[in-house]
């Protein structure tokens, strides 16, 4: 009770500073705190949101790159040489040096600043104070310093990629010794300086970030919106702000012991050491496997860092456009939670082939297992969702669907890995690749490309053009599983992952045609990406203009607001939530927003 | 090349500016009307999507099933286990793809906005959630107990009777030893490397400066590079190690894989069940040969890390191992010539001594 007394009459004191805050300044804002350093939540999720699509562009062409020379190892492009220059294409093919520094950046960038960055930074941001009815983060100041991290980050990792050595060539999770030596592989030079400076740098901006998130949501609720009452897009982006603030710590620890071995000549992950051409190392004692286990212990949770922002925004997207609620509400939020305690105790499942002891590897297989029954419970809610619906397939809504064909397709094979028994087989092979890009990567884009498409009107106050949404997503649905479903085949015949050519094995050169194919259908479907880019932009511009406040006829708060929020987000009062957000079709009545009083004899679901 | 992007450029604005004709078309005939066009067009998409994406996943496995390799099966005893896991997996997440892949969009389908229909308010229904959360846990169970009891065997120790061979990872190559007649590994030191005779870095010499002391046993050890002989029926028991970064010695057609870290030996033991030269027969292939892939990224060379391993009947090996020096004795010739020589040990002659 007086818990509840101090909460509200924090949100009191907090919603009068903005009302003030806000009416003093909406008239003259100068354009550099409007746009460059805002404090408002909406413009930085857009800067996220911008960085991202930058950033995934950057991500999509290093992989065309590199897919040209899988594909066609033997062809030369001379547009190659003239991009990347004589060194790294020369003769309009590139160098093993280069394949290996675009996989690296290909993995960093996409993983980090797109799906972690670019996913929760603009959906965490933009909706949690929406949806929950704050005025804005609880702290703002921190906010706009998580974003300048995160872009002095990229800016760093951008200019790693214009070193003469090359930027970091020694693959995403940077093990060493491989990382620590500049003599074992040339990226890991300067090129490795640049690329932790810039880790580090995003690892502080995820930490500003999350505990603002985690804060916000706890502290700056409205009236009535109880945590049962928060939509499922606000759960899933709290939990997955927990999961980061837990484990990026951890990973920078890594990476400091990391930088100690680089520079200052300590011995935490190197050990009898005898680098070609130099000679034997002094370092003695270390062990390069304690790096895994830090790297992984960020890296396991980080996919779902990844996933459970797209899993909340599919959530709402899909019961707003089924015109039904969400099946297993309560079963949602559960798993999630599951999913967020396991998340922390099955990241040596990466490791199986490292000499883990037996063991210990059979408690993480058991413990990976389990966490595809919340996985399984989340998939059945979604397809039970559907069912009975009035489904309408705008975009945003087709991309939920084809997130959970894909969550489905490459979760059932995190079964094959998880069991250490057929790892053994597959780990590191093109199995691992179709199964991470399908069920974290893909997956994590159409989450990302659903919510825009959905809070597209909200943000910009126009909508985006439904059509090439359509054509867009199919496009890409069906690309995604051109490209990576028969990457299964090539591992489970064992292909490895990150070579620069099969030529000359026996064993896998079988799939040279296969690599054509991939590499084409990577390619159409990476310019496919164009059509939403050149739709994102111009709709901004000259898209149709919202006229509705609440064009989606949806339950949540967000769409109480003005139809161009100011930084305050309502005019006037906050709205006082009587309800939860999925009451769609409820007695009769299409929908009930969140703000409507319950009616007298009314049973709540 | 220009051309082919100039080609995608112009699909991309013609896609465009169809898309934007439909918004005007939208707009002049009703944004209702075509809505309902477009969400029925799209629904239609959903079942199609559904039916050709299961026939191109047929047709997909009809064409790249054979290139898996994986009808010849593991040609190691042990991995026959992984065989049958992996297929048991199969069987059972195939099942689930399909029924969920089908009802996902069938549903989408079936029930596709309509005029007048309403959708059915189902928050939830608890009987269903149970029986979706025992049906996986059972059956994932059974999976968890199948897997360990092969890990168990995979990571537990070897047969007595198992040939012990060391291999080493280096950038960018395979270095395999043999413990020689002896049986015994001698002792090794990192900074003793020296790639032109002594690539393990064997204890050859006292040395005070290192202070470490000649092992005798070091003499007798065989070094091979890239290629290793291994026997048929035989149990075989690879000590892996690294001499510079993190490597993976996989081998695809055994089933079996494991990293290579430098400072931490590592361990993998299987039975091979067919020769180089029946595997030839079996596949068809007279290029045929276990090759031994790099499944760890390992600097720009990694891809062409290749070993291979000679699977050979107990009279091939035997004749092979017979026409082998000691590193020892590779390094210095000398050594085996004036055998005689008092101060000189030659390894092969004195070592068969100490046997007998």
């Amino acid at each position: 009770m007086s818990n509840e007394l101090v909460l509200h009459s924090d949100v009191d004191v907090i919603n009068e500073e903005f009302m003030h805050h806000a009416h003093g300044h909406e008239h003259h804002q100068p354009f550099i705190t409007k746009y460059i350093f805002s404090m408002d939540h909406k413009m930085i999720a857009k800067q996220f949101l911008l960085s991202g699509i930058f950033w995934a562009i950057i991500g999509g062409l290093l992989s065309v790159v590199f897919r040209l020379q899988l594909g066609f190892p033997d062809q030369s492009f001379p547009i190659l040489e003239e991009l990347l220059g004589k060194k790294w294409a020369p003769g309009g093919h590139i160098t093993a040096d280069a394949y290996y520094a675009l996989i690296t950046i290909h993995g960093t960038v996409l993983l980090f600043f797109v799906l972690t960055g670019g996913l929760s930074g603009t959906f965490a941001n933009f909706l949690i104070p929406l949806q929950i009815g704050a005025r804005d983060m609880a702290s703002p100041l921190m906010n706009m310093l998580s974003y300048w991290f995160f872009f002095t980050a990229g800016v760093i990792m951008l200019c790693s990629l214009f070193l003469e050595t090359g930027p970091f060539a020694g693959g995403w999770q940077a093990y060493p010794p491989l990382s620590a030596l500049a003599d074992a592989s040339k990226g890991s030079g300067a090129g490795m300086d640049y690329w932790t400076i810039s880790m580090v740098l995003f690892v502080v901006s995820q930490l500003l970030g999350g505990l603002n998130y985690i804060s916000t949501v706890l502290n700056l609720r409205t009236k009535g919106m109880s945590m049962t009452r928060l939509p499922l897009t606000v759960w899933a982006l709290m939990l997955q702000a927990v999961l980061g603030v837990l484990s990026f710590p951890v990973l920078t620890a890594g990476f400091v012991l990391l930088i100690f071995d680089r520079h200052f000549g300590t011995s935490f992950y190197l050990s009898d050491i005898f680098v070609n051409g130099v000679g034997a190392l002094s370092h003695e004692g270390g062990n390069a496997i304690l790096y895994q286990h830090l790297f992984w212990f960020l890296g396991h949770p980080e996919v779902y860092i990844v996933i459970l922002p797209a899993m909340g925004i599919v959530s709402e997207v899909m019961s707003v456009n089924a015109r039904k609620p969400i099946f297993g509400y309560t079963a949602m939020i559960g798993s999630m939670f599951a999913i967020v305690v396991l998340a922390f105790l099955v990241w040596a499942h990466h490791m199986f082939v490292t000499g883990l002891n037996p063991f210990l590897g059979s408690i993480f297989v058991l413990l990976t297992l389990l966490i595809a029954i919340p996985s399984a419970i989340k998939a059945f809610n979604w397809i039970t969702t559907l069912w009975k619906g009035n489904n309408i397939f705008r975009p945003g809504m087709m991309f939920a669907i084809g997130f959970v064909s894909l969550f489905i397709s490459g979760g059932l094979t995190g079964i094959f890995l998880g069991n250490a028994a057929i790892d053994i087989h597959v780990h590191d092979t093109y199995f691992v690749i179709a199964h991470f890009h399908l069920v974290m990567g893909v997956a994590g884009f159409f989450g990302m490309f659903c919510g825009i498409y959905h809070w597209y009107p909200k943000m910009f106050g126009r909508y985006m053009n439904n059509t090439l949404g359509d054509v867009h997503f199919w496009i890409t649905l069906i690309g995604a599983y051109c490209i990576f479903w028969p990457m299964y085949y090539e591992g489970m015949a064992g292909m490895p992952r990150r070579y620069y050519t099969y030529d000359t094995w026996e064993s896998f050169k079988q799939f040279a045609e296969l690599n054509k194919f991939i590499s084409i259908a990577a390619i159409i479907t990476f310019f496919a990406q164009f059509l939403f880019v050149f739709n994102f932009f111009y709709s901004m511009y000259k898209g149709r203009k919202v006229r509705e406040s609440n064009p989606y006829h949806s339950n949540t708060l967000e769409w109480t607001t003005p139809i161009n929020p100011g930084h305050g987000n309502w005019e006037g009062d906050l709205p006082e939530v009587h309800r939860w957000p999925y009451d769609y079709n409820k007695d009769g009545r299409e929908f009930v927003t969140q703000v409507t009083p319950v009616e007298d004899g009314e049973e709540l679901h | 090349m220009w051309l082919s992007i100039a080609v995608i450029l112009l699909i991309l604005l013609v896609i465009f500016q169809i898309s934007k004709a439909s918004e005007y078309v939208a707009v002049l005939r009703g944004k209702d009307k075509a809505f309902k066009q477009s969400n029925k067009v799209n629904g239609f998409l959903m079942i199609t999507f559904l039916v050709l994406g299961l026939i191109g996943v047929y047709w997909c496995n009809k064409i790249l099933y054979p290139k898996t390799n994986l009808h010849l099966g593991s040609s190691s005893i042990e991995g026959q286990q992984v065989d049958n896991i992996l297929w048991i997996t199969i069987y059972l997440t195939g099942a689930v793809f399909l029924i969920t892949q089908i009802l996902l969009f069938w549903f989408a389908f079936k029930y596709q906005y309509k005029e007048g229909q309403k959708a059915y308010f189902y928050p939830h229904n608890s009987k269903l959630e149970i029986v979706w959360t025992t049906v996986p846990t059972i059956v994932l169970a059974v999976l968890i107990v199948f897997g360990l009891r092969s890990w168990a065997l995979f990571t537990g120790d070897a047969p007595k009777n198992a040939m012990q061979i060391e291999v080493t990872g280096k950038q960018f190559g395979w270095i395999f030893r043999y413990p020689g007649k002896d049986g015994v590994f001698g002792k090794k030191y990192f900074k003793n490397i020296d790639d032109a005779n002594n690539p393990l870095g064997l204890i050859w010499k006292d040395s005070a400066a290192m202070g470490q002391k000649a092992d005798p046993a070091a003499k007798d050890d065989i070094i091979a590079q890239s290629t290793v002989y291994i026997v048929k029926n035989k149990p075989v028991k690879f000590i892996i190690n690294s001499r510079d970064v993190i490597h993976d010695f996989g081998l695809t057609w055994f089933r079996m894989k494991m990293d290579a870290v430098p400072g931490t030996p590592t361990t993998m033991w299987f039975t091979p069940k067919y020769t180089t030269k029946e595997m030839i027969e079996r596949t068809g292939n007279p290029n045929f040969a276990y090759e031994v892939s790099c499944d760890q990224l390992c600097g720009n060379g990694h891809y062409s890390m290749k070993g291979t391993i000679m699977v050979v009947t107990q009279a091939e090996y035997d004749a092979w191992l017979a026409t082998q020096a000691s590193a020892y004795a590779t390094a210095f010739p000398e050594t085996v010539a004036v055998a005689a020589a008092p101060a000189a040990v030659a390894p092969a002659t004195s070592d068969s001594a100490a046997h007998h």
